[in-house]
């Protein structure tokens, strides 16, 4: 760990913002309204390492998704900047692009959405070679295919039925297929386990730890489960209506949570283990809409320790330890949600 | 035996729901049998396909074709739901047995406004509404803006007319679980009412559900697929696998000292922040189809302990404690 | 409850895995009697027009002033080998409506399949580009569903003039804006969805995305669609030959043919009502196989 933490990273991205302006109707524009404006992604920072999972966690609505996409340039990002190998990426010509993409892939979440259904797995799977041209003749692609194919733990023999004759488990191994036969180095997973069956994700997840150890890959998980992502990354960030509130290592992150939404998130999950014996923070409220974000600290209407500092400034990252830092205005106090409220 | 039946609420038994396709019968639930006490919360776990929607779907009468009930009884409070016919069966859905939807925007009609639809539950089941026009409209204003209040919606009288878009994901699976408590149901079946949700909002909502149980003395059967929900609020549970119940018994006592293969499994499958670095345990293989299925155990494919004497019907065994499993690993007497 | 059925329907479906939509679809088609009498009765049409040569008992443009407005077969004066009479040249009228559906069948199927192509690449060009185009292309469907169809066409077919190939461009003209919005509905949907934004990831272009990943998913419903029109797209042909705009004589029309019999509705029915009859006939087939062939295909009318 130490020894990859001098390198430098695969990933940077910094300050990454992207919004959404509201359509305009003709009645609007002549009235002279202005766009409404949803900060979906707000000054956004972190760096992934080679070989790192980062796992990123946040509700519905945070977010999270929109992040991940920013990064690959899905959704053009408005401001800010992506690194990525040392090249920026938020500046490349739509050819650079294409050619950029070879290299960082994504795993979707629906599987089945997120697959084509009139084509043949051959087909879906064989795409990226065909529109890179990483296979010179048919029969060597159908090789590359299979090859992915085998290694994802699907039968070759399947290779010519449709996805529908697929179980879930099943398609989201062939998007994985997909994301991994053009062999690129970072992959943006996205909640790709959270449409599974239990006894299926844990398959989809060993399978992924599996493939980044034998092909050397570098993850952002995205995921609402702080199991899943307590399981598997090796830093956390925890984002809060587009901008991330907590950041460090899993450990740092899990068992010493400074940030109060941390600790609520936390306390929130049903865990098997000892049920009844851990300490509960009751959120109140729904998460706000973010077309009309709280000032201040974007957390306070729902943070049981909010002061009236919080309402109006908003609080900057600060570090609260080795490889850890958290946005909030009361760290300095150490207080805790866990700690304070008996169960 | 007969002091037993009089705590059960709801006895289902022998149920067998079939699902006719062009591929054959398809047997979605076989053969289970569901006791619900007075009072009590019952976890209903498993996979998709394992049958748990459609046994209590069976219950609320909501099979329709090419699905239909094959065989069982389905005893309520004594009565044999199956023997009622349709107007019978709407009075009792509804007013002593209420279900809840995963998708609260589908199972919420778009085009009429929350106060109009839990409205419409209290004209149809509350018997206790005065009778004069407008003092019956104002019991149901008010008892409407009660229920919302009890299920945590703030400002209910303005709410009351505003429309299910209008609401968020949370707050919606609370206007459904507030129109399945407006009749003051004797059984709640809250069918994954938190899937949909996020983590601090399903907290929430399944200690509303929670308290409003103990606060009316119903009984819940919670069907979930989270191990983890059934442990912090359920009595007991049971463990469904391809049409059967493979595992019941205490809550306690399943999650911390499962008998089936299957249920261990599940729980060695669950990435845990205490299982960090170890390596998780898959279980490997799919759920079988459940069409011609061999007499023999359903998880033979899939189970790490399987033996030759698997390849036979096997019933549920007893464990002790009130806790059966279908496997013949469990040492015990054969129950049938 | 529809968690109930949905659980229900998935173990259905993966037991029927094997077995392809297509099929599914097709085989659903077939269960349903009258949308399959309809299709065969549409068939038997198309059949009749393209061996008119053959099936056609007499030249369908001779006339003979001996047999003029000479009754059906079954009434006094007629004769089995003029089966349904003849029109006030003396032409056989069953010769005459055997090659009319030619004109018909043709028309429909020209207009039809080139509004569509037309109607497909500018509402899939509208939908994924969305922008100024879209806003373009909008503006032009909605400009041209202001006017009356017919009454467009009408004015059309006064400047070009009559023809085969102008009734043709004169309903294509309007026609197309009809797939365009359905492709261009269909577009937004399956553009956002997670297999097109997968393309994209992988280095896609436009071009891929339009016409590999989205059209072939987009297809069922125009086909209904367009099934649909062409039943609208006869009538229309045969209102315009009604008005003598369509097919000039000698030329075989169903709608000519009517306008023909009008002056001596009272004295020789048949004239007009035997081509009325066959235009019933086949757009009534029409419309009911396509609402069988959309309830087959198009999911969303599985309920």
């Amino acid at each position: 760990m130490s020894g990859t933490a001098e390198a430098a990273p695969l990933i940077s991205v910094e300050n990454l913002e992207k919004a959404y302006l509201g359509r305009l109707s003709i009645a609007d524009r002549l009235t002279g309204r202005t766009h409404t404006v949803v900060q979906a992604v707000n000054g956004v920072s972190f760096d992934i390492k080679r070989g790192e999972i980062l796992g990123l966690i946040g509700e519905s609505g945070c977010g999270k998704s929109t992040l991940g996409r920013s990064i690959l340039r899905l959704q053009e990002p408005t401001a800010g900047r992506v690194t990525f190998d040392g090249q920026d990426v938020t500046a490349l010509s739509p050819s650079e692009m294409k050619a950029m993409r070879r290299r960082m892939q994504i795993i979707f979440q629906d599987p089945y959405a997120s697959l084509n259904p009139r084509r043949t797995v051959a087909e879906i799977v064989g795409l990226p070679l065909q529109l890179h041209g990483l296979a010179k003749t048919a029969s060597e692609a159908r090789d590359l295919v299979a090859e992915i194919v085998a290694k994802v733990g699907l039968k070759t023999a399947h290779m010519d039925r449709y996805p529908h004759q697929f179980s879930g488990g099943q398609r989201q191994r062939i998007g994985i297929a997909r994301a991994l036969v053009s062999h690129p180095e970072f992959i943006v997973c996205d909640e790709p386990v959270s449409a599974l069956d239990v006894s299926i994700q844990a398959q989809i997840i060993q399978l992924l730890m599996d493939l980044r150890r034998e092909m050397g890959l570098t993850y952002l998980f995205i995921s609402h489960d702080i199991s899943v992502i307590g399981y598997l990354s090796d830093r956390v960030a925890v984002m809060y209506l587009g901008e991330i509130v907590e950041l460090g290592t899993v450990d740092a992150v899990l068992s010493n949570p400074r940030h109060p939404y941390t600790q609520s998130l936390m306390s929130a999950v049903p865990e098997v283990d000892n049920p009844g014996q851990r300490q509960r923070v009751r959120l109140t409220g729904d998460l706000p809409s973010p077309l009309s974000p709280p000032s201040g600290c974007k957390f306070h209407p729902r943070c049981p320790l909010a002061t009236d500092v919080c309402r109006t400034s908003v609080p900057k990252p600060e570090s609260v330890g080795a490889n850890h830092t958290a946005a909030c205005h009361r760290l300095a106090e150490n207080l805790s949600l866990l700690e304070t409220e008996p169960a | 035996m007969n002091i037993e039946n009089q705590q059960n609420l709801l006895q289902v038994e022998g149920l067998r729901t079939v699902f006719e396709t062009r591929a054959g019968t398809v047997c979605a639930v076989d053969g289970v049998n569901v006791t619900v006490r007075r009072g009590e919360c019952l976890g209903v776990v498993g996979e998709s396909g394992s049958g748990k929607s459609v046994t209590f779907g069976s219950v609320m009468g909501l099979i329709r074709s090419p699905g239909r009930i094959d065989a069982g009884r389905i005893l309520f409070d004594g009565k044999d739901l199956r023997e009622l016919d349709a107007r019978q069966m709407r009075a009792i859905r509804g007013r002593d047995i209420a279900m809840t939807m995963q998708d609260a925007l589908t199972a919420l009609n778009p085009a009429l406004t929350v106060g109009e639809q839990l409205a419409e539950v209290m004209e149809a089941h509350d018997g206790d509404l005065p009778t004069g026009r407008s003092a019956r409209k104002r019991a149901i204003r008010e008892r409407s803006a009660e229920m919302l209040g009890l299920v945590g919606i703030p400002s209910p009288d303005t709410r009351l007319r505003q429309y299910p878009h209008e609401f968020s994901g949370g707050m919606r699976q609370r206007i459904m679980i507030a129109i399945a408590l407006a009749s003051r149901p004797r059984l709640l079946i809250a069918d994954e009412p938190t899937t949909a949700l996020d983590v601090t909002i399903q907290a929430q909502v399944l200690e509303l559900i929670s308290d409003i149980r103990a606060k009316l003395g119903m009984s819940v059967v919670l069907i979930t697929h989270d191990l983890g929900v059934v442990s912090e609020y359920c009595d007991r549970v049971m463990v469904m696998y391809a049409g059967q119940i493979v595992e019941q018994g205490a809550t306690a006592d399943v999650v911390c000292r499962p008998k089936h293969p299957y249920t261990k499994g599940l729980l060695g499958s669950l990435p845990r922040l205490s299982l960090r670095g170890q390596a998780i345990n898959p279980i490997e293989g799919q759920v079988p189809e459940l069409i011609n299925l061999p007499k023999q155990c359903r998880f033979y494919s899939r189970c790490r302990e399987r033996a030759p004497e698997c390849l036979q019907v096997i019933g549920m065994q007893d464990a002790g404690n009130g806790q059966f499993a279908r496997c013949i690993r469990v040492k015990g007497e054969d129950i049938k | 409850m529809t968690a109930v059925m949905r659980e229900g329907e998935a173990v259905a479906n993966t037991a029927a895995a094997e077995e392809s939509i297509f099929r599914r679809n097709l085989h659903s088609f077939a269960e349903n009697r009258l949308a399959l009498g309809s299709a065969i009765v549409v068939l038997l049409f198309v059949l009749m027009a393209i061996f008119a040569p053959l099936i056609a008992p007499h030249d369908p443009a001779e006339t003979d002033l001996f047999r003029r407005l000479q009754p059906p077969a079954w009434m006094p004066g007629g004769e089995w080998s003029y089966l349904l009479g003849c029109d006030a040249l003396g032409r056989d009228i069953l010769s005459r409506i055997i090659y009319g559906a030619r004109i018909s069948i043709f028309i429909g199927a020209a207009v039809v399949m080139v509004a569509t192509t037309i109607g497909i690449m500018a509402g899939l060009a509208a939908g994924y580009f969305r922008g100024w185009v879209d806003v373009l292309i909008s503006r032009v469907v909605d400009i041209l569903l202001g006017f009356p169809y017919l009454i467009f066409a009408i004015g059309l077919m006064a400047m070009m003039g009559p023809g085969l190939i102008n009734i043709i461009l004169a309903l294509v003209y309007k026609e197309w804006v009809i797939p365009c919005r359905v492709v261009r509905g269909e577009t937004l949907v399956t553009r956002e969805l997670e297999y097109v934004e997968a393309a994209r990831a992988l280095g896609a272009s436009g071009k891929h995305i339009m016409l590999r990943e989205i059209l072939p998913n987009i297809l069922s419903p125009v086909i209904v669609v367009s099934t649909i029109r062409m039943a609208h797209v006869i009538i229309l042909e045969a209102s315009l030959s009604f008005l003598g705009l369509g097919v000039q004589p000698p030329t075989a029309s169903w709608g000519a043919m009517v306008a023909d019999g009008r002056a001596f509705i009272l004295q020789a029915w048949w004239v007009s009502t035997f081509p009325g009859v066959a235009i019933l006939l086949l757009v009534l087939a029409i419309n009911v196989a396509s609402q069988g062939l959309r309830d087959a295909f198009d999911p969303r009318f599985h309920e």
